[in-house]
């Protein structure tokens, strides 16, 4: 059970003492290090840089995770998986959570032998967020490409009195001889036309 | 109004035990909701990510939120990315910039008597160069949420006096209900908060309030009812019902006589843990304070929404180049509105956008039927916003590394043809 899975570096935030020993017990007996365990008074930010955690687990309801939100907005390039538990009597936020995809995961009442697993749940689910949101970037500046090239194609009929492929032709060759993506060239040509 | 058209009557509404959460309180405790066929259980929660979160997962029908959460939510900006909509305004004002007792000493040496909220940024900027020769470490600025209202006004107060919120100051996240500890251990300098935790800090001598909220924007968005696209989508006469409920209950909280009982309300409750006072205060009808329904107060102006968008940009929180108008129209349903403010004959505005920063004195917007009497809108930095011209305000802004390109920007707000 122990050997094949990422062994890694948490970070347990938790008011309720005896829930934090269970969970570091149970994160322990599968391989991984338990960098600090704190209540949710505790420094987050300080914590955070000095144990460089790979990922945190925190109770869904604590103070502190605007606190830890504002973290990973900090540190965007590198944002860490946040794992939140619920309490077991908070059984309706953890299925729901869980069904809608909610955050990382949320651990149901923190079955220690569950844990391993449940972290590379959220894990993945963290990785699977940030491909998503990669994709989408890109898929925005594609469009952003498709309108600029539009506008630029309108620029060179309007301005060289050329037919819609001819106009897309010359947009190409333009971008080509400038080792440009068409584009980025499209949005400099529209650009230099609102100022000129 | 016909009940049996209710999609659903029992509803979760989730709040942060703040002094703004007096509509959904008076809603539930004056009867508006029932009013209305709802059934309503308010459920506090301590923060505005297990908040969002909630609503998100549907555990929560809808929540008071920060105005900019809806809209970081659906631009996927904040790791949890559930698209939300806001069809409602739940106030007006209320936040204030407070700084601890040593702090404001030294700022003091370099403000004139009675300076207005702009001194004292510049006053605080004198502190930091001082501070720079000295090779002292800078100070500590809390506020409450990456995308919240509190943090674009500490950005917007220090910047109007040439501090730099990224490099000259240290800012931080601390949840509301414990900032004044924070400033009493002096683990930070000031913070930018929501009522009653400035009145707190000054009523235990630990802090001064150098800018409220209404001074660095008069008559700004504050909070909103957040729920999901999805929510909304599948329950459109719920959805009205409970705007004009809130509606009515806004009103009855801006008849002056009603704010006593409001604060009453709220005490009883006891879910702000502050004295019973600062409560009292911070709901005491004032000319800079909350305002929950004069004013247009409650109505979800589009134009908001494109200004926390610019923030977003501003201060390279967002790194794609969103639509500005459509990211508006999708995210702040002023259609849902207007419906529900019919049922409770609510005038509306005539526009769904406002300039900001031109209005020193209270103004009236004509057009459509009756003209609706606005408040003052100036802005700390005396920027002035034309939310028909969005990135006009933003190209009037430096220029920082890891900004939108603000070609791209253009590109993707190009108007249509």
């Amino acid at each position: 059970m122990a050997a094949g899975h990422t062994k890694l570096r948490v970070m347990l935030v938790d008011d309720d003492a005896a829930r934090l020993t269970m969970l570091e017990q149970a994160l322990v007996a599968e391989g991984h290090t338990v960098a600090a365990r704190l209540d949710t008074h505790a420094d987050l930010p300080s914590a955070v840089e000095r144990c460089q955690p790979e990922v945190i687990f925190i109770d869904v309801d604590a103070p502190g995770r605007d606190t830890l939100e504002s973290l990973n907005q900090l540190n965007r390039e590198h944002p860490r998986p946040v794992v939140l538990f619920a309490a077991r009597s908070d059984a309706e936020t953890t299925r729901r959570a869980v069904h809608a995809g909610v955050s990382a995961y949320v651990v149901d009442g923190l079955h220690p032998t569950r844990l391993s697993a449940l972290m590379e749940v959220a894990i993945a689910r963290f990785e699977l967020h940030q491909t998503l949101r990669q994709e989408l970037d890109q898929a925005r500046s594609r469009l952003a490409d498709q309108r600029d090239i539009e506008k630029a194609k309108g620029l060179l009929m309007k301005r060289r009195g050329l037919d819609e492929a001819a106009a897309y032709g010359l947009l190409r060759r333009m971008a080509m001889d400038r080792k440009q993506r068409i584009g980025d060239f499209a949005r400099v040509l529209v650009t230099a036309a609102d100022v000129l | 109004m016909s009940r049996a058209a209710l999609e659903k009557t029992t509803l979760r509404i989730g709040l942060l035990p703040l002094a703004d959460a007096a509509p959904l309180v008076v809603a539930a405790a004056r009867g508006f909701f029932a009013r209305h066929g709802l059934q309503v259980e308010l459920r506090v929660e301590r923060a505005w990510a297990a908040l969002r979160d909630k609503v998100a997962a549907g555990v929560l029908d809808a929540a008071q939120m920060l105005a900019p959460i809806p809209i970081a939510a659906t631009l996927g900006l904040d790791g949890v990315a559930v698209p939300m909509v806001t069809a409602l305004s739940l106030n007006l004002n209320g936040n204030a910039v407070t700084v601890s007792r040593p702090l404001h000493q030294r700022m003091r040496e370099h403000a004139p008597a009675r300076a207005d909220a702009a001194q004292w940024a510049q006053a605080l900027a004198r502190v930091l160069g001082e501070d720079r020769k000295a090779h002292r470490p800078p100070p500590v600025f809390a506020h409450v949420f990456p995308f919240s209202t509190h943090h674009y006004e500490l950005r917007m107060w220090l910047a109007s006096a040439g501090i730099d919120p990224d490099v000259d100051v240290r800012l931080c996240v601390v949840p509301p209900p414990r900032m004044v500890g924070e400033l009493a251990a002096g683990r930070v300098d000031g913070f930018c908060v929501g009522a009653p935790w400035s009145e707190v800090a000054a009523s235990r001598g630990l802090g001064v309030t150098v800018a409220t909220k209404f001074a660095i924007w008069n008559n700004s968005p504050e909070k909103v009812l957040g729920v999901t696209r999805d929510w909304a989508l599948a329950h459109p006469a719920t959805h009205r019902a409970l705007i004009a409920a809130l509606i009515e209950a806004a009103r009855w909280l801006d008849l002056p006589e009603h704010r006593g009982e409001a604060a009453q309300l709220m005490i009883e409750r006891g879910w702000v843990q502050a004295p019973a006072e600062t409560i009292r205060t911070a709901l005491q009808p004032q000319a800079d304070g909350l305002l929950f329904h004069r004013r247009a107060a409650t109505f979800p102006w589009r134009s908001h929404a494109i200004w926390f968008a610019l923030q977003m940009l501003r201060w390279r929180q967002c790194w794609a180049a969103p639509d500005l108008g459509a990211l508006a129209r999708e995210v702040y349903r002023c259609e849902t509105y207007r419906e529900a403010a019919a049922l409770v004959a609510e005038p509306c505005p005539p526009s769904d956008y406002k300039v900001e920063g031109e209005h020193a004195a209270p103004w009236l917007m004509a057009g459509g039927g009756a003209a609706l009497e606005l408040g003052p809108d100036l802005l700390l930095d005396g920027s002035v916003f034309d939310p028909g011209q969005p990135l006009r305000w933003l190209e009037r802004q430096p220029a920082a590394a890891g900004m939108v390109d603000r070609a791209v920007l253009r590109a993707a707000n190009l108007a249509p043809e």
